[in-house]
């Protein structure tokens, strides 16, 4: 994957928690104001937040709650700042209503989403909030991606002025590695952020006004309420064109399976000890989940031995829709994943394991029964007498 | 109906608008500062446009205009997000005092304000604007409160007084089904964050003078960094009251302005008790009548 060059002085290496190696890469990237509110697997990103943005003359703001934080996180933007919010889908769920009117806004917010597993999905993807929009979702695969795809997701926010939010887990914000946070400078030159306010033109005639509603200041020409609907509407297709993938061995494959984040890189790694056996499986992984990677999943599927498809995510299966959407029809799609969450409901549970991974992939690719999970207790519904034939 | 009548209106003859009286002549143009027009939006009577007014000229004498900034919030005030000359953020319904944090967090040395209504802010913002004044945020928070949703049509808010008729408590707020109003100014006193606290009205030109000052002293402590500022105003909303036009400056002194009671309710940090604030504006009538009787009103105090 090719991001940007990176340049600057490389800074030396050290093992560093996840969270701390995503906030020192936003803060390389320019982030000088951030809000939000403790939650379990974020907390930590907070934390390190609060403990270095002051030296880069920076504000953390602890939240009362994720609605003062997202909006404390608007005002900021608004005037020119590079700044974050973020919490888990949870909290996230809170803040849907500003989401939806930061994005007319077109107020360049990023999210962090360390997420409970990927059950989050949708709501990342599709949004909770009202009306017409997109965020462009970056989902890194460890510690070291996650430093360039915070950066690249301050770059995109500018760029098209939308929020973007990175996708991230328990793993992601936990797992200590050893990095160096280097600063990436993107090739492509960004515009000044000619909009934003600072009060220097008020009293001038000529005020500005950052504003999710189609009006503008007197004398000044508006879209109207349904000129900025359509407006934010005919941004999208143009976002399309970040979309971002990795994908492998899709030659020979037989069966290829999707995943994004964490839980891909399981997947990476049980795939190649099973070709390392002799199985003939690819995989394509989403690095963007808006825009998804349709094209890359379509060419897979249309892979001349592939005779089927597997969306491996750690949830009841969100994924799998755009999966199919991708496939349309090309192969037979399976989903291979499943809930997983151990007592603490943090999302990490005993099917991110590399034994389960490849149980699950080999069954898929030898058309066998999916395997049950070993001390795994599972829940199934038990349809009722009363439910048993549609509703006429 | 007929189009003419014998019997003059109530309120005599009325003037011809739209020629200019014999003899008169254009001194200079009169456009108040930091309004791009004099047009607006709102019902005949409504208190809301002179409450902005007493806002915006206030800034434009203290000389901070080219550093501030309004973060509206949403209500029928929000059409003035378009016409007051100010760098604007437009908030969601409720939220504008963090929306507000993160402007002035970001340029600390800017002035930073909200426009709220009281269904905005008590009702559905109530735990923004109380963290924001707890914070000690240095920003200044300004509600206009009608004690009634008026732009959808009259409905109940958390400041409709008891006994106040909306169209959601037709027959008046009654405690016992629906509740107290919250006298968000004096909640918000109570706050060691807030540094200066202020009721005002502007159902007269006195009530306009006296809010004038409010405002003044609410940016000052702006100016001064001593903490958070409140001014709460109470202005006319004959539609929303279901009353006619010209009596909603009594309607409004004799229901709103009994509960929510006029004055400053917190200066230099210090809380004032309802008796002294009665007190306090005792006193002040009885100095306005006295002057009154001396033949006029001392527009200077
Ligand atoms: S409804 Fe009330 S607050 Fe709204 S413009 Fe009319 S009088 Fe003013």
């Amino acid at each position: 994957m090719s991001l940007a060059s990176p340049t600057g002085t490389p800074a030396g290496r050290s093992l560093m928690e996840g969270s701390e190696a995503l906030v020192r890469a936003a803060i390389a990237a320019g982030c000088r104001f951030f809000a939000g509110y403790p939650m379990t697997p974020f907390t930590e990103v907070l934390e390190h937040f609060a403990r270095l943005l002051p030296d880069a003359g920076g504000v953390c703001v602890n939240a009362e709650s994720e609605l003062e934080a997202v909006g404390m996180a608007w005002g900021a933007l608004a005037t020119g700042a590079r700044a974050a919010t973020g919490s888990t889908g949870q909290g996230l769920s809170l803040m849907q209503e500003s989401f939806s009117e930061i994005t007319l806004a077109e107020l360049p917010l990023v999210i962090f989403n360390m997420a409970r597993g990927q059950q989050d999905y949708y709501q990342a993807t599709r949004g909770g909030g009202h009306g017409d929009y997109r965020h462009i979702v970056l989902a890194p695969q460890d510690v070291a991606e996650g430093v360039e795809l915070v950066q690249l997701a301050f770059h995109l926010a500018d760029k098209w002025r939308n929020p973007v939010l990175i996708y991230g887990d328990y793993l992601l914000a936990h797992t200590q590695e050893s990095i160096s946070v280097e600063r990436i400078d993107f090739a492509e030159p960004l515009p000044p952020k000619t909009w934003a306010v600072d009060g220097s033109t008020s009293g001038s005639g000529r005020s500005k006004s950052v504003t999710p509603l189609g009006v503008a200041k007197h004398g000044q020409p508006a879209m109207g309420q349904e000129g900025k609907a359509q407006y934010g509407a005919t941004k999208i297709p143009f976002m399309e064109r970040e979309v971002r993938s990795e994908s492998e061995w899709l030659d020979d494959a037989e069966t290829v399976i999707v995943a994004f984040g964490s839980p891909a890189k399981f997947v990476k790694y049980a795939i190649k000890q099973l070709r390392a056996a002799g199985h003939r499986i690819g995989y394509v992984r989403p690095i963007t989940l808006w825009p998804f990677p349709y094209e890359a999943v379509a060419a897979a599927a249309r892979g001349p031995h592939v005779q089927r498809v597997g969306s491996f995510e750690l949830c009841a299966g969100q994924m799998i829709d755009d999966v199919r959407i991708g496939v349309a029809g090309a192969a037979p799609v399976h989903f291979i994943g499943g809930v997983s969450t151990d007592g603490s409901g943090f999302g990490v549970g005993r099917i991110l394991d590399v034994e389960q991974v490849t149980a699950r992939v080999l069954a898929l690719h030898q058309g066998v029964e999916q395997p049950t999970v070993p001390g795994y207790e599972t829940f199934g519904y038990e349809i009722q007498p009363h439910q048993m034939e549609p509703t006429r | 109906m007929s189009t003419t009548s014998a019997n003059p209106t109530p309120l005599g003859a009325v003037l011809n608008t739209t020629r200019a009286p014999t003899g008169a002549r254009v001194v200079e143009p009169l456009l108040p500062d930091l309004l791009l027009t004099q047009e607006h939006q709102m019902c005949p009577g409504c208190g809301e446009p002179l409450a902005v007014r007493c806002y915006l000229d206030v800034l434009a004498e203290l000389g901070v205009a080219n550093r501030s900034i309004a973060v509206a919030g949403i209500g029928c005030y929000t059409s003035f997000s378009g016409t007051i000359d100010l760098d604007l953020v437009q908030a969601l319904h409720g939220r504008a005092p963090s929306v507000a944090t993160g402007v002035k967090r970001m340029l600390p040395d800017s002035i930073v304000m909200t426009l709220q209504g009281d269904g905005d802010m008590v009702n559905e913002g109530l735990q923004e604007v109380l963290h924001t004044a707890a914070r000690g945020e240095s920003i200044t928070v300004v509600l206009l409160n009608n004690g009634v949703f008026g732009e959808t049509g009259g409905h109940m808010t958390a400041t409709s007084v008891i006994g106040q008729r909306t169209k959601n408590s037709l027959d008046g707020r009654d405690p016992s089904y629906h509740g107290y109003p919250i006298l968000i100014g004096d909640l918000i006193a109570q706050l060691q964050g807030a540094a200066y606290v202020a009721r005002g009205s502007v159902h007269n030109a006195g009530a306009v003078a006296r809010t004038k000052k409010m405002f003044r002293r609410a940016f000052e402590a702006q100016i001064n960094r001593e903490g958070f500022s409140f001014v709460e105003v109470l202005t006319m909303c004959p539609t929303g009251w279901f009353i006619p036009t010209r009596e909603g400056p009594q309607y409004m002194t004799e229901t709103l302005g009994e509960v929510h009671i006029m004055g400053e309710l917190k200066v230099d940090g210090r809380v004032h008790t309802t008796e002294e604030i009665h007190a306090e504006n005792v006193a002040r009538q009885t100095e306005i009548e006295a002057q009154l009787a001396r033949g006029g009103l001392d527009t200077e105090g």
